[in-house]
């Protein structure tokens, strides 16, 4: 009985943060590929600026565990293009940046602006990186404007398929 | 000589499986036309995704037989296991082709002894002796893995080609140190002296870290189990096919394994 004010307050909390509804929206195609031995690949999500230099990182998905032949940290280089960015300076894991690696398929990041309170409004890129073990790398840029509503979209070829960027305000 | 070779060959071989099957075993000489009196080549060999990339494990050289166009057997130098790759030296002394081989092979088994699952490895000669008495249910599995790269110091011989009947081999029909951009080469697989037909051949460029393609290629072998290969560009190739027969009742089954490190120059 004496639990019950805390779930109250809890409750409370949720119902009051209506802000947490999405603000930005990325969706990552991850094509299904047709080899001997497919590994899901490493991604990493990042906002950069015109010039391409990294402003946040928004998601990396690798392996969370560490395995016979190693931990699942050892292949963040592979990421190459975002390991150079801003990869590198990051300390993993990170929360609501890092997890695990994704299926093939539509996957989707939602960004509430909360956690882009530091972002000035202007033209900006995403970026899209995805590297497979014993496959290839490609990095996907779709550009955006932050400070209202608009879409990107943009397309890989091999290791990424569609990329949708959707601001909402 | 020969006899002494083989069984030296033998008893390495059951030492050391391959620790790391998923990852590709490459051994890579640093030149492979030579010209002069002498000449030293170097090799590393090392099992990663990426071939020629020492970032994984070091290959154990137990079955390492270097052969030299007279057919004698020549002892390789200044051999070190590093922590992602074995190193060693040839010095060839003889005009010719030297094949550069390890060679490993023995027996896979799994029985039952008292209700219980075991497993057994080592030489063919041993099994089924070596097994303990009361085992029941034998399954065996012959293996047999060959990972081999030629080196030619001045004009090119073949005595170095022929092929032992055991396991997967390569006969080549073009010189492995004749190969250029460009140009179509041609071999042919043996499974234990047989054609080896219809077999995927996967041929993959070292470089992968500097190009974001693998570029790799898959031929498949033909009835005599011959297959082509035109080379896109120069480079340092890595050309590997498996076979893998399950055990069926009393016949054992059996994998094998074959790479060959190819230099395709300009």
């Amino acid at each position: 009985m004496r639990l019950l004010p805390i779930v109250v307050t809890t409750v409370g909390l949720a119902a009051a943060a209506p802000a947490l509804a999405a603000d930005m929206t990325v969706t990552v195609d991850l094509p299904r590929l047709n080899t001997a031995s497919y590994h899901r690949p490493y991604v990493a999500v990042w906002i950069e600026r015109p010039d391409q230099t990294a402003v946040q990182t928004l998601a990396v998905w690798y392996q969370q565990t560490r395995n016979n032949e190693g931990d699942g940290k050892d292949w963040l280089k592979d990421l190459r293009t975002w390991w150079r960015k801003g990869g590198r300076a990051m300390s993993l894991p990170a929360d609501g940046v890092s997890g695990a690696t994704r299926a093939p398929g539509r996957q989707t990041i939602t960004v509430p602006a909360a956690r882009l309170r530091g972002l000035q409004p202007g033209q900006y890129n995403i970026v899209v990186e995805a590297a497979r073990e014993l496959g290839g790398r490609e990095v996907v840029r779709a550009p955006f404007r932050w400070g209202g509503a608009n879409t990107a979209d943009a397309s890989g070829s091999t290791e990424l398929g569609a990329v949708r960027v959707t601001v909402s305000r | 000589m020969k006899k002494t070779i083989a069984l030296l060959t033998l008893a390495a071989a059951l030492a050391a499986p391959m620790a790391a099957q998923a990852h590709r075993a490459w051994m890579a000489p640093t030149s492979t036309s030579l010209s002069g009196n002498d000449a030293w080549v170097g090799f590393d060999a090392g099992m990663s995704n990426g071939v020629f990339i020492p970032d994984h494990a070091a290959m154990r050289m137990n079955g390492l037989v270097v052969t030299a166009p007279d057919g004698s057997s020549v002892q390789p130098e200044h051999l070190m296991q590093g922590q992602y790759r074995t190193t060693f030296d040839v010095h060839l002394t003889q005009n010719g082709t030297y094949k550069i081989a390890n060679v490993m092979g023995g027996v896979m088994a799994s029985y039952k002894l008292n209700g219980e699952q075991k497993r057994w490895r080592g030489s063919a000669a041993e099994f089924p002796a070596a097994l303990p008495e009361g085992a029941t249910d034998v399954q065996a599995t012959r293996t047999a893995s060959r990972i081999e790269t030629f080196v030619t110091l001045n004009n090119a011989t073949e005595t170095v080609f022929k092929t032992t009947g055991e396991g997967l081999e390569l006969v080549p029909v073009t010189h492995p140190n004749d190969l250029a951009a460009g140009e179509a080469a041609s071999f042919k697989l043996l499974k234990d002296g047989q054609p080896a037909a219809d077999l995927e051949v996967t041929v993959a460029r070292g470089g992968v870290r500097y190009r974001d393609n693998p570029e790799e290629m898959t031929v498949r072998t033909g009835a005599d189990g011959g297959f082509t290969v035109t080379w896109p560009e120069a480079g340092m190739y890595w050309l590997n096919a498996s076979v893998r027969a399950p055990a069926q009742g009393d016949a054992p089954g059996s994998n094998a394994s074959y790479v060959a490190v190819m230099e395709v120059l300009p």
